[in-house]
């Protein structure tokens, strides 16, 4: 076993931190819309719910003590959870047609339940932190192998 | 270490927002919920809604049910409680509120069987035998037939009555009025036009004893 040089793959500790911030907002932002605010939530937020809660569990286990490693287990997550937010988008903006989206019952994907500041609707906030989550840990990876 | 300190805080001030956030939330509803409540007191009862009890009774107890939901069978008996426990001064009245799929139908059978004066009884037979005609929130509205032979019911009557536009308006009335005092959930009960607080027989327990002392 070869001793890990610590002092740099200490660095990778901060950022791997901020990507667990978003996440763990990104739960309690989901937990409040859904249980206080009871909007109910479509087939597409579950499959992004799906994504982004284990991280908020996983990326601490690979915090204490620090393992690079935990990045390979949360990065497919990730970018599985970017992907649905995406379609969803599309699917909001109308570049995908109504036909082929997945939810007939329940909540449509497509209505618009918040709006913030005329632009920021719930499908977009998931898009950032997904995309917030990733470069944060390609950032880390990049730090913790130099 | 330092970084698991910097990380206990952030979990703790995240949980502590996100608390205080529900605390507020939930305040500012009950203040709406007792608002809407109060601007829209013609919506709570109509003259086709089925009553319970002395109408001189002054604590007025209205429910909106729905026949093929587990938690109105279950609050069933306790209203028919707080009404004995306090002979005479409290009445109940129903208003539809068929939010599952199907339950369409037996609100209209409900509203039919009110014509021919069998409101009550049917609605207790249709709850004794929910579980049998709706279970796991899929009411099978074809199957409510077996259960209320026991009553007395014209059944032909009650069919011609069902497929009557004024039940039919009835329903809509009902559910329109539902949608107007922010009901989405099933029961809902209103107490002299005040809403609980929060869900649960505790809380109507507590509506109903607040109005008993202020008005008797």
């Amino acid at each position: 076993m070869k001793a890990e040089p610590i002092a740099s793959s200490q660095v990778g500790w901060t950022p791997l931190f901020g990507a667990w911030l978003v996440a763990a907002s990104s739960l309690l932002g989901a937990l409040f819309l859904g249980e206080v605010m009871e909007l109910p939530p479509c087939v597409l937020c579950w499959w992004q719910r799906i994504a982004m809660f284990p991280l908020v569990l996983i990326l601490p286990a690979g915090m204490f003590p620090l393992d690079c490693r935990v990045i390979r287990y949360v990065l497919p997550l990730t970018l599985a959870g970017w992907l649905v937010a995406v379609f969803h988008l599309l699917l909001v903006a109308g570049v995908i047609p109504e036909r082929i989206q997945p939810c007939s019952r329940g909540v449509s994907c497509k209505e618009i339940q918040i709006e913030w500041f005329g632009f920021l609707t719930i499908p977009m906030l998931s898009l950032l932190a997904f995309t917030l989550i990733a470069g944060l840990l390609l950032f880390a990876q990049h730090r913790m192998s130099r | 270490m330092n970084q698991k300190y910097i990380f206990g805080i952030a979990v703790a001030l995240m949980v502590g927002v996100f608390a205080a956030a529900t605390l507020v939330h939930d305040s500012e509803k009950s203040t709406r919920r007792d608002e809407v409540a109060e601007q829209n007191r013609s919506n709570l009862v109509r003259a086709h809604s089925p009553t319970l009890g002395e109408a001189e009774a002054r604590v007025h107890i209205v429910e909106f049910l729905d026949p093929a939901c587990e938690t109105c069978r279950d609050f069933y008996p306790y209203v028919k409680q707080l009404m004995a426990a306090a002979p005479g001064r409290i009445r109940v009245s129903v208003r539809y509120a068929p939010f599952h799929d199907g339950s369409e139908q037996v609100v209209k059978l409900l509203a039919a069987a009110k014509l021919q004066g069998k409101f009550w009884e049917t609605l207790e037979a249709l709850f004794a035998a929910q579980p049998n005609w709706a279970s796991h929130h899929n009411p099978q509205p074809d199957m409510v037939w077996n259960f209320i032979n026991g009553i007395g019911l014209d059944i032909a009557k009650l069919k011609v009555d069902m497929a009557d536009p004024a039940i039919d308006a009835i329903v809509r009335q009902d559910l329109a009025d539902a949608r107007t005092l922010n009901v989405t959930k099933t029961p809902e009960f209103f107490v002299n036009g005040r809403p609980m607080p929060s869900f649960g027989y505790e809380q109507l327990k507590q509506l109903v004893a607040e109005e008993l002392n202020s008005q008797y």
